[in-house]
């Protein structure tokens, strides 16, 4: 039995290798994830372990909040006489020295513009050019810098944009623009690039002084001397390494290092796995469907092997076979593929202004065993509703003309999905209408959107006549006889057709949620900014989240026609044992900003004073803060200090942080203080020559921007509008993998109706209404998916947002845009079909049995 | 997996022991005023190493007959036996062992199973039951069947008559103790029909295969050894073998009745 179920795939290997592919693209992208996010690893791993090659042991500040804006706590400079004094080391250095957080960031500007960008990496590092030991960058040309005006760049920098030795080269941190001399190229350990990674190496007081580090080290590196090992030179200077700091050895410290970038690309990698995983679901989706048809079409052959003596769990076995064989190709095939399109996310990614590191393709056994498990699995969980179908034909159905595949659970017991539809919306509208706190309510609109998925899937067919009827309209009354019969054709079977639009529902469904999703927060964020933002200009970084050197507000306050600037001071730190966002704010801030009291008013900001704070309501309810409270800080150095609840704001948006502070004392207790906004207030509002005094004064920082109102409302969207084109473009492939289910079933519907189509041509269709009649029914089927997906994203995007309080905005554009991409989708998918069914020798289509 | 065992001795007994017997068989579709009753209490005895034609028009209940007979069916009333078996007490399982061991079925429209040679298909019931072929066997089947050259061809490389041989072949495979011919002419011309008819003849002559055929042709009805016809679900007559002339005949006076 096992060998005629081989035969069977392989006799019918054209229809395989097509259903196969539903399940090649999702495997694919498993692959594809696992790949590039472990050759990104290897790549980094490589460059830490080099880096730190010739180090025994490294003394570094402490990362007391992750993702602070001014980075780790660093190392007085003073300690490294200290490590130099003991008795086993042989030689020490410090260093400005950072590669897991943006402090350091030194952007190299070229005709006025940042090369990279921060996303990427504009590292800056100083190192003492008598201490090259300890310098993980390798010299390939030139020398080290050794004095103010002189850096070294990497070398894909200098190759890419055409520098050489002797070169001058703008750079910037803190300040404006200057020009500096390059007095050498080097490399960072064997890596061509670090992913698009610009490195400006300075001496050890240039560097300082570019970051606001003076009298202070990242890290300090050193050499023990001969006989005295790495970690018994750790156990010795243990005592001399202050608390806020920690001292490791080399390579400690690498492996330390390149599992901060292991961490930050699981994230990557989870965003990722997870579009692999919706395609793979709707990969099943089609696999089953096209298993369904094709076992339908042999009915007489199933039978046929029952009178023969074949027993029920033979003939599931053969379907089950016939399922893993289908599975271990897919997967085979899509780990393969997946190498492919590793360069193609890579690529992807490029797009979306994220680079990441180059390096020999890493193929790791787990990706090898997870991308087989995942894809052999799915194929037969995939496989074992047909196989169960497969054991209620009767042998009696060998002997009779016309049999079918006897009905699927949900339409024998037709109350089974609609429960299912109505418990989830149930579930959605309860999760929406608010019963329990906002966890319960998305968990609950959560589980409610699975059911809906579920049901909506299990009661489709019913809903295909209805459907058909609407979407069939035009092709019935445009189409001329063509579309009159692709319009029966498309309700002649309505479980086929439904299962068929199923999967494109899917996709589509998840593509309406996340637009739908999308334009209500971006919306809503939009109306709480115009709400609180009256300032005529906001100056920002480039990217809007980046902040910016507090020089860049005093240097825009006396440009001509500005009347005032309130900068915002922002910054990561910890209070109640978790990060907070603390915005260090100017006394006038609410000559531009208008903050949404819940207890006190505009008086309280210029009272702030040294001690005085203002916390959202969310945090006020969470920690149970009153007026009076105290909140402990701790800042990125380590050091806490305590300030006291003086107003409390309920914030919609983002635009605040979560405890507000003044300008005075965040600049008094934070380390390297940088703004995340300057809020500037003209004299005569907005008009072009303020605008280009404005533009004037900014121009000398790099990557600053300065917007006027209306400019920066729409910038502040930007960045999540790029994030939903990323969604799309991960979205797209299970669309894609929609659309094969949908040729798959063409194909085999084709083949069903060889001998009528064969009658129709005999009787005088001509091949271009036998085309147009192929090509109508697929449309028709796609937009019965779009007629099912779009109300079903809507509906769960509505439960959710009204689950957040949040109006539901419609995003009209992109469902119209999603109904077209439904019509080409179906277009497209009739293409292969439709010629074949044109093509039928009609002789032969008449005798097909 | 279950076998049903039918009592070897039986085969070596005097031929004319019945190796398949129905009671007041009965099988109706529907219920109440509309229901169709397709066998009203249909009895009978097929004997062993013979060859017996169930005829009558469409409707008159023989393909019923034929589905229940092999437990392909369950009848409504009435009860069946293949040997000492009943049939229609066995459960899906019991049904399987006893289509795999004890029944051969040769069908309207082949039923060969296109991705597998013909030899493939022939060996398929044994596959199926785990069973290796019997080489002396096989080889005096083939010979019997005439394939010859044909055997690694596929069925769509073969023409009707070779493809009904192949089926042929496959049905008397595992030695089934009855084999059952639904319409076996049905789909080929009668030059080729009359080859068929007389393979299954030599086979039930040579073998002493017991045979139960439906057919409505009556060139075919013509080669049994004993002719039943059935009409609005009953036996109307049992003739023994009979020529062409007489089964027309038959046929006219029960159309005339």
């Amino acid at each position: 039995m096992r060998r005629v179920a081989l035969k069977g795939v392989w006799w019918r290997r054209g229809r395989a290798v097509l259903t196969a592919l539903a399940v090649i693209l999702g495997v694919a992208m498993v692959s594809g994830t696992f790949v590039l996010t472990d050759t990104i690893n290897k790549a980094f791993d490589s460059i830490f372990q080099d880096s730190y090659s010739k180090t025994s042991a490294v003394i570094s500040g402490r990362e007391v909040v992750k993702d602070a804006n001014s980075g780790s706590s660093t190392v007085p400079a003073g300690l490294l006489q200290r490590v130099r004094a003991d008795d086993s080391v042989a030689d020490a250095t410090g260093a400005i020295f950072n590669l897991s957080d943006t402090s350091n960031t030194v952007k190299l500007v070229k005709d006025g513009k940042a090369l990279g960008s921060t996303d990427n990496g504009q590292l800056g590092f100083g190192f003492d050019p008598r201490a090259e030991r300890f310098n993980p960058m390798e010299l390939t040309q030139g020398r080290w810098a050794s004095g103010p005006g002189q850096v070294v760049i990497d070398k894909g920098t200098a190759k890419d944009h055409g520098y050489a030795v002797g070169d001058r080269i703008g750079v910037a941190a803190k300040l404006p623009t200057r020009q500096y001399v390059i007095t050498g190229v080097a490399s960072l350990g064997k890596a061509n690039s670090i992913g698009g990674a610009t490195i400006a190496v300075f001496d050890v007081p240039t560097a300082q002084a570019l970051v606001g580090k003076r009298g202070q080290y990242d890290a300090i590196f050193a050499a023990a001397r001969n006989g005295v090992s790495d970690k018994q030179l750790v156990s010795d200077l243990k005592p001399v390494v202050p608390p806020s700091a920690e001292i490791k050895t080399g390579q400690q410290q690498a492996d330390a290092d390149a599992k901060d970038t292991q961490d930050s690309m699981k994230f990557v990698q989870y965003f990722l796995l997870a579009f692999g995983f919706i395609a793979l679901g709707v990969g099943a989706f089609v696999i089953f469907n096209t298993l369904s048809i094709t076992l339908a079409q042999r009915v007489r052959e199933l039978a046929t092997l029952r009178t023969l003596g074949a027993s029920k769990r033979q003939l599931k076995r053969s379907v089950l076979i016939e399922g893993l064989v289908l599975g271990v190709f897919a997967s085979v095939v899509g780990l393969f593929l997946g190498l492919g399109l590793a360069k193609g996310l890579n690529g992807l990614f490029q797009l979306f202004n994220i680079d990441l590191p180059q390096a020999s393709m890493v193929l790791a056994p787990r990706t090898v065993i997870v991308a087989l498990a995942l894809g052999i699995v799915i194929t037969l969980i995939a496989s074992l509703s047909p196989a169960r179908r497969v054991t209620r034909i009767a042998p009696v159905a060998a002997l009779r003309e016309g049999a079918t595949l006897p009905p699927r659970l949900g339409a024998r017991k037709p109350a089974i999905p609609v429960t299912i539809v109505a418990v989830s919306a149930a579930l959605s509208v309860a999760g929406a209408v608010g019963v329990g706190s906002l966890g319960t309510s998305m968990l609950l609109v959560g589980v409610g959107a699975l059911g809906l998925f579920v049901g909506v899937l299990m009661v489709a067919g019913r809903l295909v006549r209805p459907l058909a009827k609407v979407v069939g309209g035009p092709a019935r009354r445009l189409g001329g006889p063509s579309g009159r019969l692709a319009s029966s054709n498309a309700t002649r079977n309505t479980t086929r057709t439904a299962t068929t639009a199923g999967a494109l529902m899917i996709a589509l469904a998840l593509v309406t949620l996340v637009a739908t999703l999308a334009s209500s927060s971006r919306a809503s964020f939009r109306s709480a900014d115009e709400d609180a933002v009256s300032a005529d200009y906001v100056v920002t970084s480039k990217s809007g989240f980046d902040t910016i050197p507090p020089e860049v507000g005093s240097t825009v306050a006396s440009a001509d026609g500005v009347r005032s600037v309130s900068a915002v001071r922002h910054d990561e730190a910890k209070a109640f044992g978790t990060k907070v966002s603390v915005d260090g704010i100017a006394p006038n801030l609410a000559d531009t900003v208008s903050l949404r009291w819940d207890q006190g008013s505009d008086a309280v900001i210029p009272r702030l004073g040294a001690a005085g704070a203002i916390v959202t309501k969310q945090l006020a309810e969470d920690q149970g803060l009153r007026i009076g409270s105290p909140v402990t800080v701790t800042t990125s150095s380590g050091r806490p200090f305590t300030v006291r609840v003086a107003g409390i704001t309920d914030p919609k948006g983002d635009l605040t942080g979560d405890v507000l502070i003044s300008q005075a004392a965040f600049d008094a207790r934070f380390p390297r203080p940088t703004d995340l906004y300057v809020f500037v207030r003209a004299a005569d509002g907005t008009n072009a020559a303020t605008t280009a005094a404005i533009d004037r004064a900014v121009a000398g920082f790099a990557d600053v921007d300065a917007h006027t109102r209306a400019q920066w409302l729409d910038f502040r969207g930007k960045d999540a509008q790029k994030f939903l084109m990323l969604l799309y473009v991960l979205l797209a492939l299970s669309v894609i993998v929609s659309l094969f289910g949908m040729v798959n079933a063409l194909v085999l519907t084709v083949f069903e109706r060889t001998r009528e189509i064969g009658m129709m041509r005999a009787v005088g269709m001509t091949r271009r209404q036998v085309r147009r009649m192929i090509r109508h029914e697929s449309v028709i089927t796609a937009l019965i998916g779009a007629g099912l997906g779009l109300p079903l994203g809507l509906a769960i995007a509505a439960a959710m947002m009204a689950a957040l309080d949040v109006p539901l905005v419609l995003p009209v554009a992109s469902l119209i845009v999603f109904t077209i991409v439904a019509v080409i989708a179906g277009m497209l998918a009739a293409i292969a079909p439709a010629r074949r069914a044109s093509r039928l020798n009609v002789l032969n289509a008449l005798h097909y049995e | 997996m279950r076998t049903v065992l039918i009592q070897d001795e039986q085969r070596e007994e005097a031929p004319a022991t019945a190796v398949v017997r129905g009671t007041e068989i009965a099988r109706h579709y529907g219920a109440g005023e509309t229901a169709v009753h397709a066998l009203r209490g249909v009895s009978l005895e097929i004997e062993r190493g013979k060859l017996t034609a169930v005829m009558g028009p469409s409707g008159s209940g023989k393909s019923t007959l034929m589905h229940i007979l092999a437990g392909l069916d369950q009848p409504d009333g009435g009860q069946v036996w293949i040997g000492d078996t009943e049939v229609t007490g066995l459960d899906d399982a019991g049904l399987t062992a006893l289509r795999r061991d004890h029944i051969g079925f040769i069908f309207q429209f082949f039923n060969l199973l296109p991705m597998l040679t013909a030899e493939e298909n022939i060996l398929l019931p044994l596959e199926i039951a785990g069973r290796k072929p019997e080489r002396d066997w096989y080889d005096e089947l083939i010979a019997k069947v005439g394939l010859g050259q044909r055997l690694k061809h596929r069925p769509s490389e073969m023409s009707g008559g070779q493809q009904q041989r192949v089926a042929v072949a496959r049905a008397l495979a595992s030695r089934p103790t009855v084999m059952f011919a639904d319409e076996p002419t049905g789909n080929l011309d009668s030059t080729t029909s009359a080859e068929i008819l007389a393979l299954m003849r030599d086979l039930v002559d040579g073998f002493g295969q017991t045979t139960v055929m439906v057919t409505h042709d009556p060139h075919a009805a013509a080669i049994a050894d004993r002719v039943l016809f059935l009409a609005d679900g009953q036996i109307v007559r049992d003739l023994g073998a009979c020529d062409t002339h007489k089964v027309l005949e038959t046929m006219e006076e029960l159309r005339a009745a």
